[in-house]
């Protein structure tokens, strides 16, 4: 058997297997999601019916809330714990790292336990305010969910690309004369910008479609992933579910390969 | 001084942030065996929710295992061979054929999940069975083993030592079984962990392609925490961390065993 | 020495074009005889890899290039049948085998049993030296040893023809030149057709029958290192091989005339505007009244085994000399020049 032969018989289960059950799915959520009532025009109602808008700014905004907050919040840590060596500092990193691999419904488990009805932060708000503060089931309980699964992922990335940068550089503004602040403003976090940047969007189109979170925590809150699985098994409204999607589906891999442009290699979102 | 007070409020951020993501997560784990949750350890610990639960849903803890060990062997066998082709060929056509496996992780799960009930669910059999599952967990699964074994071949030229064994004579299928699979083994077993690991711990697909027979854990959890009392449901998730957290720590050895390798070359 | 083993290798018009659009050779067309060493020497980006490659079987060469074993043409055979020995520049030993298992893999793939690999993988171990690493990984090998693990590896399986890219390259200095004395004793003992790639001009010199000297991926010259390193052809060979002096000048019956003084060349029909070579090593310093030759020294450098000055005022350029390490000269001093005429080459073709 020649060379290429071989080569071409190795990806031979792969293209059976991809088009299978990836491609040849993918393109019949496409048809059916023009198959409904409306038509082709479904797949403009998700900017054009008042409803699916309104979902959609909904889904947007948080994405974009989880997002900042996330960044600000790894950037900080990551550096803190890429750059300082202290006593405990590896089981401080494991702890960060620890729920990366946690489902979104285990999530939502997590701030069930924390701002439920027998929450951690309830009773604590009880004790000294003596109200007790449930948000677990609202949106503020999703944004926590969401920050949840996405700090650990971004902390990772930040120390990678910390751990890469070239020290020399700083140095070279420390011998100009830059203050630790300026060094950071100037040379650091522009270093950082390309992780950043790609976590950043790794982030936001994964709070785009995250699902096991908002289902756990409950039916009614109004963002897209719950929205299509609304339509799909209780309005039974399969065509527009489709729709939804593959909109869904667009924008969330059209973040990641701006995203990539940044970073040059390919990245994922997961949960 | 401002340095100082820097590191303290730095360190007090990463500290709280730790304590939002850890606390929890211990809370769940004592209420899996905590007699009373509301009452606390003062009612005692017990084991009596880890029996409930495995009463209760040991059929989808097996079933998980069954998937992830399923879904591990068609990513190998579609894997392996094509990590080789692709990164021997380059080119192009092989980024174009990286992208395409990578859209399913661009993709929320449940489109994809929902484009598999459009495609096969008339298919009944097949849609009843747990195999629609692991079909959907291999799409999703596959581009890690594919990368992580792709990462491997580029660490150790393996180009180069395909190149020398051809000129020793060996045949292309020699050279595969004899040079090129055992030389890609790390990447081969991070990929597998990576795999299982994502298989044990996957629900938006799943729960769009489950039926009542066909229960992964993950959806298990769904159902119990909605509809059981707290400390049954933290004793389900007690057994889902203790199945999944030796893996992280295996996949954590592995990265760092990698990365020394690296540094060592 | 021993007889002669291998194959005659021929090379007929063989041009190679990237699918880029690169052209990295020119058509090429060469002979080597049978147990000969034949080293392609140049820069990086000259086509000698390419080439190599082609006549190992890892590339095609462009349509109408044919590759041949003594006479058959091999040029559609893959390499893996066309027997050839071939060592890398990073030697690309198989990580997941040891020592012997690398050297043996050749003979196991053509079906010898374990008794008989194992004999020759015990003579080949003991031709290149490594005796006691045989059990050894890969990983556990130093510079060296990999370098000898590799050529062994090569040579097991008796090839018709051992093609060596670069393979000293990935070793520091001191290293180099010791393995490059160790590598022709063992070249010269195997007798096979050797095709060696190059870009270091020493190496190429000392282990070559013949030097093939390329640029841009075509030949600039090929001959003995005598040759190329007395007679060059052209500009390009004359300065890639060694040090050179270029000298413009007028040439009248033979004789230059520079801005010096006068320079007597060994060919008395020499005349008209010519390109002419010295090597520094061919200047001797004299008195400078007696000299047909002068100029003044602008610096020394003491390189250890001689000094190398900088003489200006003989030429239009700074001429480079190599004088005995004894020597007492200062700099600002005047010397004489004496330069044999037969160290004098004229190039050929090369306008001024």
């Amino acid at each position: 058997m020649t060379h290429r032969l071989f080569v071409r018989l190795s990806l031979l289960p792969l293209a059976v297997v991809v088009v299978a059950f990836f491609l040849l799915p993918m393109l019949q959520l496409i048809i059916t999601g023009a198959s409904g009532d409306l038509g082709l025009s479904a797949y403009a109602a998700i900017l054009f019916e008042p409803r699916y808008r309104a979902t959609l700014i909904n889904t947007v905004l948080l994405a974009a809330a989880t997002t900042v907050a996330t960044l600000v919040i790894a950037t900080i840590s990551g550096l803190f714990l890429q750059r300082h060596r202290f006593f405990g500092r590896a089981i401080l990193v494991a702890m960060l790292t620890f729920p990366l691999a946690f489902p979104g419904v285990v999530v939502g488990f997590m701030i069930i336990l924390l701002a439920g009805r027998q929450g951690l932060i309830g009773d604590v708000t009880l004790l000294l305010l003596g109200e007790k503060l449930v948000f677990a089931y609202s949106i503020a309980g999703l944004f926590l969910g969401y920050l949840y699964f996405s700090i650990p992922r971004v902390i990772l990335t930040i120390m990678a690309a910390v751990e890469k940068l070239d020290r020399s550089l700083e140095e070279a503004a420390r011998a100009l004369g830059a203050r630790p602040w300026a060094i950071h403003r100037d040379v650091i976090l522009p270093a950082l910008a390309p992780a950043i940047v790609a976590s950043g969007a790794i982030v936001f189109a994964t709070a785009m479609g995250a699902f096991g979170t908002a289902f756990t925590l409950a039916t009614n809150i109004d963002v897209l992933p719950m929205l299509i699985y609304t339509e799909f098994t209780l309005s039974a409204n399969i065509a527009m579910a489709a729709a939804l999607s593959v909109g869904l589906g667009l924008v969330a891999w059209a973040i990641l390969a701006l995203a990539r442009s940044f970073s040059g290699n390919t990245i994922a979102a997961a949960g | 001084m401002g340095n100082r007070l820097s590191f303290l409020a730095q360190l007090a951020l990463t500290l709280l942030v730790a304590a939002f993501l850890i606390v929890p997560a211990i809370l769940s784990m004592l209420a899996g065996v905590t007699a009373n949750y509301f009452r606390g350890i003062r009612s005692g610990l017990t084991l009596q929710w880890v029996m409930q639960v495995w009463e209760l849903y040991a059929d989808t803890i097996v079933r998980s295992f069954a998937v992830a060990l399923i879904t591990l062997a068609v990513t190998l066998i579609v894997g392996v061979p094509a990590a080789y082709a692709l990164h021997v060929r380059g080119g192009r056509l092989a980024r174009a054929v990286e992208e395409i496996i990578t859209l399913p992780l661009a993709i929320p799960g449940l489109a994809i999940a929902l484009a598999l009930l459009l495609a096969y669910g008339g298919l009944s059999d097949f849609r009843r069975s747990s195999l629609f599952i692991v079909a959907g967990h291999v799409v999703f699964t596959l581009p890690f083993m594919v990368r992580s074994v792709i990462a491997v071949f580029a660490l150790i030229d393996v180009k180069t030592l395909d190149e020398s064994a051809s000129s020793l004579g060996a045949s292309a299928w020699r050279r595969f079984c004899d040079v090129i699979v055992p030389n890609a083994v790390p990447g081969i077993l991070a990929g597998s962990l990576m795999v299982v690991t994502l298989s044990l711990g996957e629900f938006n697909l799943t729960w769009m392609l489950h039926t009542p027979l066909t229960k992964t854990l993950p959806v298990g959890l769904a159902d119990s925490y909605a509809s059981m009392r707290l400390e049954v449901a933290s004793a389900y998730t007690l057994v889902f961390f203790v199945m999944i957290i030796p893996l992280l720590v295996a996949m954590q050895i592995f990265a760092d065993r990698a990365g020394r390798q690296v540094a060592l070359r | 020495m021993t007889s002669a083993h291998g194959v005659a290798v021929g090379v007929a018009a063989c041009a190679k074009t990237f699918a880029d659009g690169t052209c990295a050779l020119e058509p090429i067309t060469l002979d080597v005889t049978r147990g000969e060493t034949l080293v392609f020497l140049g820069p990086s980006g000259c086509g000698k890899t390419t080439l190599l490659r082609i006549i190992a079987g890892l590339e095609q060469p462009d349509r109408g290039g044919r590759v041949l074993f003594n006479g058959a043409d091999v040029t559609a055979i893959p390499i893996e049948r066309r027997n050839v020995g071939m060592v890398f520049q990073s030697y690309a030993l198989f990580p997941n085998m040891t020592v012997a298992e690398n050297i043996g893999y050749g003979l196991k793939i053509r079906g010898i049993d374990r008794a008989e690999r194992a004999q020759r993988v015990a003579e080949l171990v003991a031709l290149t030296g490594i005796e006691g690493l045989e059990q050894r990984r890969i990983d556990q090998l130093s510079g060296g040893q990999r370098q000898r693990v590799a050529l062994a590896r090569a040579v097991a399986a008796r090839p018709s023809v051992l093609l060596l890219d670069e393979p000293l390259t990935a070793l520091d200095a001191a290293l180099r030149e010791r393995l490059r004395f160790e590598l022709d004793s063992l070249l010269r003992m195997l007798g096979i057709t050797t095709i060696y790639v190059t870009h270091d001009q020493a190496e190429a010199m000392a282990l070559g029958d013949r030097v093939v000297v390329m640029r841009k991926g075509a030949i600039a010259q090929v001959g003995t290192p005598r040759e190329i390193y007395f007679v060059p052809a052209n500009r390009f060979v004359a300065e890639f091989v060694g040090a050179a002096n270029l000298l413009t000048a007028r040439a009248v019956n033979g004789v230059l005339n520079l801005a010096g003084g006068k320079l007597v060349t060994a060919d008395v029909n020499t005349a008209g505007d010519v390109v002419a070579m010295v090597r520094p090593e061919s200047i001797s310093v004299v008195a400078p009244e007696a000299a047909s030759l002068s100029g003044q020294i602008e610096r020394i450098s003491f390189v250890g085994d001689r000094q190398r000055l900088t003489v200006r005022g003989t030429i239009e350029r700074p001429l480079l000399v190599d004088a005995p390490n004894t020597l007492n000269l200062k700099i600002g001093e005047r010397i004489g020049l004496a330069i044999d005429p037969h160290a004098v080459r004229v190039l050929p073709g090369e306008r001024p």
